[in-house]
């Protein structure tokens, strides 16, 4: 080989390489420093990017810094980014004092060692509701203490219901609400809407019908878990939910049922101020189970987490800021913000007499269950890949439901 | 480095140079054990760039070879102890059943988006290089799908293939065919991926090959059609093969940017419904990135697969070259 192509070889094989490396090496990133050299400055992470600087939030995090004796320097991710940044950052000794993360996140950070227990960092944990906290224990030790909640429901459409001769009542099991969506559609409108994305989204919007049949996480396969998948693609064959639910969001599911052509719409709390919005008369519905009852729907929302610190000192100045944080009175104006319902009984109180409204949600919260309860911790990640696959498969037609569901579980294991 | 100290510097070079040519320098051994102010000098300038490669390229390319090589939990991550295991990594990926349906989606995809995107480039490249009256212009125009960015030209390819409520279906509908699930079924997720990403890839075809043709000269064009050659016989005979080297390079960059390609397939289907649409690419990044608990080794894996598969096609494109060279 002569000198020249030996140095264009060089050459090609360098911006190959970097080319290809553009999308690859994103794992191996840099990460922002966390810490200021100043020990009196305390830094948050949150996933609310959504709250500016000049916003009650903010606010109220500088508040709670004043209170503490320290500056609280925030940074706001998007809920997707976090738990890579956090990782990153742990990785590197640098994690932020006061973590907000969504729940089933929390496990998985407890695992890798990142998030103190409530033993070491002496958060008081005792006036929220056992469900809720579930989601943040795994292993019998508690990683935190959550900040709100939010839940699935079905919103309906009250002038879609009643051009086609629904009554609502009458809703009360699986076999019931399929009939209105059948009455629906011969009414000339559309029946349901929903999210089955392939990501958690989806996995997040099937629960509430998987646990509804009576099925369990550790085994996605029986019987029930069939009888769930099948519900939902009957739904897609029949023409009561649109095709596009397979590659819909929450956000896009949410849409569409704000077009007003749809009867229902599966989605949470956080679109109440949407709907409002929505320019029709809405009403909310628990989600119902198989044979009559509700179902347990599954807890979103975050928690306010104290990751481990080089420095064990700061955990008193973080308990300080995370008990002000999480204060009844705080979390009654966090959560209104965030249209969340509140952890604690006391604040739901509060929240219900200011909102009648809200009570369907509370009482869904009540019922709900933490993804990663039931001591899944860091299994359900995987489990969950393996059931939103499963949804997709069936409701695109690819597979059976048992078929799908059946791969799904051998994957598992 | 400041002037005062480079002046002398400078005079010193010339003066040893000088001697060099006319007489044996005095003391040979020592001027080559000290390299001269032009080598430190040349070593200054390529520094930069040498820091750069190392800092951007090289190290988070090891960087990506040592995570596929080891066993990572979370929590290996976070302590910086997993263990070394080898390819495990990559007998896990070559195990996964997701692994032979991605490899195919990620063929299909680079090569059927290859052909399309350099024919159609091509065609139009020849169709512009007219020169008729607003041609400067429409080829302007056509480079819009470049200049915008991915996840604005993605997310509107996903609006109008929407199976319920998009202008494709409405379209198809009006002319009394049925709607196509586009984007939902397993049958046509990958051809809509394709379709949305030959779009994307035509302007960049055909601005490179356009500049290719206006080195072609013209003479040879008039030659040809005083001997009597029609336009597809001066298209086969001179443009093509004058064009060649443009040709295979605008193609081995296309093939990088084909390989690589996740934007457009993340925003549009995620790589499903039921991985019909999952090439390396986007595998990768669900490895790594799309679950809540991150498998960073078998995802490093998977993109150092892509990174082989560009290299071997570099490598082709060297052999290529030399023999045109050679001939």
């Amino acid at each position: 080989m002569n000198r020249t192509t030996g140095r264009r070889l060089t050459a090609v094989a360098l911006t190959v390489v970097a080319l290809a490396t553009g999308t690859t090496a994103c794992s191996s990133g840099g990460s922002s420093s966390a810490k200021g050299d100043d020990s009196g400055t305390y830094t948050l992470w949150d996933p609310y990017p959504q709250f500016a600087k000049d916003s009650a939030w903010a606010k109220l995090l500088d508040g709670c810094g004043s209170k503490a004796g320290v500056k609280v320097e925030r940074t706001a991710f998007d809920t997707s980014d976090l738990t890579n940044k956090v990782l990153l950052a742990a990785q590197q000794d640098n994690s932020p004092d006061v973590l907000i993360v969504d729940n089933p996140v929390v496990s998985t950070l407890a695992e890798a060692g990142v998030l103190t227990t409530t033993d070491d960092n002496k958060l008081d944990t005792s006036k929220v509701d056992p469900n809720l906290l579930a989601a943040g224990q795994s292993g019998g030790k508690t990683y935190g203490t959550p900040i709100g909640a939010n839940t699935l429901a079905l919103y309906y459409n009250k002038e879609v219901l009643k051009a086609a001769g629904v009554d609502v009542a009458s809703i009360k099991d699986w076999q019931s609400l399929t009939a209105a969506l059948e009455k629906v559609k011969k009414a000339g409108k559309k029946g349901i809407t929903f999210s089955a994305i392939g990501t958690e989204e989806g996995s997040f919007q099937f629960l509430p019908w998987f646990w509804g049949s009576g099925a369990k996480l550790t085994e996605l396969d029986s019987a029930q878990g069939t009888s769930a998948l099948s519900l939902w693609t009957d739904w897609l064959k029949k023409g009561y939910a649109p095709n596009s639910v397979i590659n819909n969001t929450q956000t896009t599911s949410w849409q569409e049922f704000a077009s007003g052509d749809y009867a229902f719409a599966e989605n949470g709390t956080w679109q109440l101020a949407n709907a409002d919005k929505a320019g029709f008369d809405y009403g909310v519905l628990p989600i119902p189970a198989s044979s009559g009852g509700n179902a347990a729907a599954p807890t979103g929302g975050e928690f306010v987490t104290v990751p481990v610190q080089g420095d064990t000192g700061r955990y008193a100045t973080a308990q300080k800021l995370v008990t002000c944080l999480t204060s009844t009175e705080n979390l009654y104006a966090t959560d209104t913000t965030l249209s969340y319902v509140a952890p604690t009984s006391e604040v739901q109180d509060k929240q219900i007499a200011a909102d009648a409204e809200l009570k369907p949600w509370v009482e869904a919260v009540k019922a709900a269950k933490g993804r990663t309860s039931d001591d899944l911790g860091t299994k359900y990640p995987k489990i969950s890949e393996q059931m939103w696959k499963a949804v997709q498969s069936a409701l695109s037609g690819a597979q059976s439901p048992e078929d799908a569901l059946g791969k799904a579980q051998s994957a598992v294991k | 480095m400041n002037h005062t100290t480079q002046l002398p510097d400078r005079r010193s070079a010339r003066a040893g140079t000088g001697v060099a040519t006319a007489a044996p320098p005095p003391a040979p051994a020592r001027a080559r054990r000290r390299p001269t102010s032009q080598q430190w000098a040349a070593w200054a300038f390529l520094a930069p760039v040498t820091l750069y490669l190392v800092l951007f390229y090289a190290y988070p390319l090891y960087r990506n070879i040592d995570l596929s090589l080891r066993h990572y939990t979370v929590r290996s991550f976070v302590q910086g102890d997993a263990p070394f295991t080898g390819l495990k990594n990559y007998e896990t990926v070559f195990d996964d059943p997701t692994f032979a349906p991605a490899l195919v989606h990620t063929v299909v995809f680079t090569a059927v988006c290859l052909v399309f995107q350099y024919v159609i480039g091509l065609a139009l490249a020849v169709f512009f290089n007219q020169h008729f009256r607003l041609s400067a212009t429409l080829r302007a125009l056509f480079l819009v799908p470049w200049l915008l960015p991915l996840i604005v030209s993605a997310s509107t390819w996903s609006w109008m293939l929407n199976s319920d409520s998009g202008i494709v279906n409405a379209a198809l509908n009006a002319v009394g065919i049925g709607p196509v699930n586009w984007l939902t079924s397993p049958s046509w997720s990958l051809t809509s991926v394709i379709i949305a990403n030959i779009w994307i890839g035509v302007p960049f075809n055909l601005v490179v090959l356009h500049s290719g043709l206006q080195s072609i000269p013209h003479s040879l064009y008039e030659a040809a059609a005083l001997d009597g050659a029609g336009a597809w016989r001066r298209f086969w005979n001179i443009t093509f093969p004058l064009l060649r080297p443009v040709s295979a390079i605008t193609l081995l960059l296309g093939l990088v940017y084909t390989l690589k390609v996740f934007d457009i397939i993340w925003i549009m289907t995620k790589g499903g419904p039921a991985d019909s649409s999952t090439t390396f690419a986007t595998w990768s990044y669900r490895l790594g990135f799309g679950n809540l608990l991150p498998s960073f080794g078998p995802g490093a894996a998977v993109g150092n697969l892509l990174v082989v598969a560009a290299l071997v096609f570099g490598l082709v494109y060297l052999r290529v070259q030399r023999k045109q060279y050679a001939s």
